[in-house]
């Protein structure tokens, strides 16, 4: 079973989203996301400075397996892509939602409320359904 | 199974060679005429040889092939069929193989009458009025018909028009398409059963749709049911429909594109029309057009007045998107695709889709039987389709990969893995039409070996393959660390 931890927000596409003190938050791809896709070989990350829509794909995460996009959970300008990820990928494997994180964002105004993310127990579900 | 070879410069000795069958220049010294800064200051560090030895390197190398011509080769989305050998040896007349590109056109009647039939052959078995035959594969096909869709909205002035809709169940080469013709796409979800979602549809298209691109039946190998509809939103939203012909062999003969609502596709020609590919190729990727895009088509293409056949020129065609290959494209892959149709005729063309999805259809039918789960058991097959081993990943922590990697072992080449994207642990199984009831059965009772092998000692299964030269390759490792190139080493 994946680990889902209590204390953050996710998106039905497998993003995670933490809210940090400054209010900024921090946004990676879900344990479960991790192993579906197996270990990854190449991570590309946004640039500080760019203005993202929700669900707008910014960035990619590649395995062997699968290439797949991540998309911003919810509207905000971008301010920082995870810079050790190009050289380290498998961070993401190893440790999803802490040095594998991907970006950091500063949502537009009214952005969080507007993104309708999930619990974790809202999570967990959509994941059982999924038969994962 | 033969060992590992080495590589050629393994077998390097400084001045061996075959130099008799070098050119040999009388008078001249062959580089006089090249200025000094563009030679090279010391020789290229090349493998020396004899004749031999690079003879005998090569065919073992080619020993360690999976090919069709040895091996029964499902890998699904690739249509891996028999190249009948007749079309080789007509495409190899020294007729053919020995025409200029440049020659006049009254010194290539023959080529070019071949290279017209084969437009109106494909015309007629596609349902479409125009056709192009220089892109030479499926994704380059599939630029010059997104091409042709922008540059059609483009010359009736419609230019906000520049979203492709695409589906999740699509080709991957299909957003890739897109974007390189510098399209933004939505994509569009599928529903449990596999067909386009038609209300997720709806609210995608608009008056930014340039068009959708759409796989029939679709890379789930199932026949997308809705298509009459699909057609009707996109065209009455004013984009125009795209159909990717990868998987054209499952309708060969049966149902025609141009009948289903389609403006324009492209067709592997080196899949469906049955020419040797893979390993990079060469491919052919052949557009068919409605008559409103007719007038983009990329040149060259070729033209009939009485009996005499000719090159269209630019100033007959004004609107081309413009020419996407030197001369012909892969003139040879036409050739054989051409003397493929011939062979087969039109009852021919029709038993390739029929004995293509029989093929599919029984041997979905007896792996389901032998215990393996359909990833979309209450459809029928195209001629393809998935099985999903998440059950089996989970139970006996054996993978898709694991299953493909043992079947190499048992003497087949396996199918495509973890494509498409969307369904777990999958293997997408293409059959075609040209393998026998007898291999298809063998098929089935190496996955039932290697299903009880995964019951009973599953670590078997986990370390294979065992009786290939290598056994399994670290592949996320060689993704990590890219390195293509062999360093001679100092042994000379």
């Amino acid at each position: 079973m994946s680990n889902v931890p209590a204390d953050l927000k996710y998106t039905k596409s497998h993003e995670w989203v933490r809210t940090l003190k400054d209010g900024t938050v921090e946004v990676g791809i879900t344990d479960h996301a991790q192993h579906a896709l197996g270990d990854l070989v190449f991570v590309e990350v946004p640039e500080a400075g760019r203005a993202v829509k929700a669900d707008e794909a910014c960035a990619v995460v590649e395995s062997v397996k699968a290439a797949s996009d991540v998309y911003a959970p919810l509207a905000g300008e971008i301010t920082a892509g995870n810079p050790k990820l190009s050289d380290a990928p498998e961070t993401v494997n190893s440790d999803p939602y802490g040095e594998g994180w991907l970006m950091r964002m500063r949502p537009a105004a009214g952005a969080i409320a507007a993104a309708g993310l999930l619990s974790a127990a809202d999570y967990s579900q959509v994941l059982a359904a999924e038969g994962g | 199974m033969p060992t590992r070879e080495k590589v050629i410069f393994e077998y390097s000795q400084p001045g061996r060679g075959a130099s008799d069958q070098w050119p040999h220049y009388v008078g001249v010294a062959p580089l006089a005429d090249l200025p000094a800064k563009l030679r090279r200051s010391a020789a290229p560090e090349l493998p020396e040889v004899g004749e031999l030895e690079a003879v005998r390197h090569f065919t073992r190398l080619s020993q360690l092939n999976f090919s069709i011509d040895t091996h029964f080769y499902p890998l699904g989305s690739c249509t891996m069929k028999y190249n009948p050998r007749a079309c080789n040896q007509y495409a190899m007349l020294p007729q053919f193989l020995a025409r200029h590109p440049l020659a006049p056109e009254s010194h290539g009647q023959g080529f070019l009458a071949c290279m017209y039939e084969l437009q109106e052959m494909l015309k007629e078995v596609t349902g479409m009025q125009g056709v192009a035959l220089s892109p030479m594969a499926g994704a380059h096909g599939e630029f010059a018909g997104v091409a042709m869709i922008r540059a059609y909205h483009r010359a009736r002035g419609d230019l906000k028009r520049n979203e492709i809709i695409v589906p999740e169940a699509a080709h991957g080469t299909n957003p890739a398409t897109a974007t390189m013709c510098g399209c933004v796409v939505r994509e569009i979800p599928v529903n449990a059963a596999g067909d386009v979602d038609l209300a997720a549809l709806k609210a995608a298209v608009g008056p930014n749709t340039a068009g959708i691109m759409l796989t029939n039946p679709s890379t789930l190998g199932v026949f997308e049911r809705g298509i009459e509809e699909v057609a009707r939103v996109v065209h009455d939203a004013g984009g125009l429909l795209y159909y990717d012909g990868a998987n054209l062999n499952a309708i060969l003969g049966k149902v025609r594109p141009g009948d289903m609502g389609f403006d324009c596709l492209h067709m592997n020609l080196h899949k469906t029309f049955s020419t040797p590919h893979g390993g990079g190729g060469p491919g052919a990727g052949a557009v068919g057009v409605a008559a409103r895009l007719a007038p983009f088509l990329p040149l060259p293409v070729v033209d009939r007045e009485g009996e005499r056949y000719r090159w269209l020129t630019e100033s007959e065609m004004p609107q081309s998107i413009g020419r996407l290959s030197a001369f012909m494209g892969n003139a040879g892959v036409l050739l054989r695709a051409y003397i493929y149709m011939r062979l087969l005729g039109r009852d021919g063309m029709r038993a390739v889709g029929e004995y293509a999805t029989l093929n599919a259809n029984y041997l979905l039918k007896r792996l389901r039987d032998a215990g393996f789960e359909a990833a979309y058991p209450e459809r029928r097959a195209g001629h393809e389709f998935i099985v999903t081993l998440r059950r089996q990943a989970r139970e006996f922590n054996v993978t898709a990969m694991d299953f493909a990697k043992r079947l190499l072992d048992l003497g087949f080449h396996a199918p495509t893995t973890y494509f498409p994207l969307i369904v777990p642990e999958c293997l997408l199984i293409e059959p075609t039409e040209t393998e026998s009831r007898e291999m298809l059965d063998a098929f089935v009772a190496a996955m039932s070996q290697i299903l009880e092998e995964a019951r009973q000692e599953p670590e078997r299964v986990r370390s294979a393959p065992h009786t290939m030269p290598v056994r399994r390759l670290d592949d996320v490792r060689a993704a990590r660390h890219l390195d293509l190139t062999w360093t001679p080493t100092t042994q000379h």
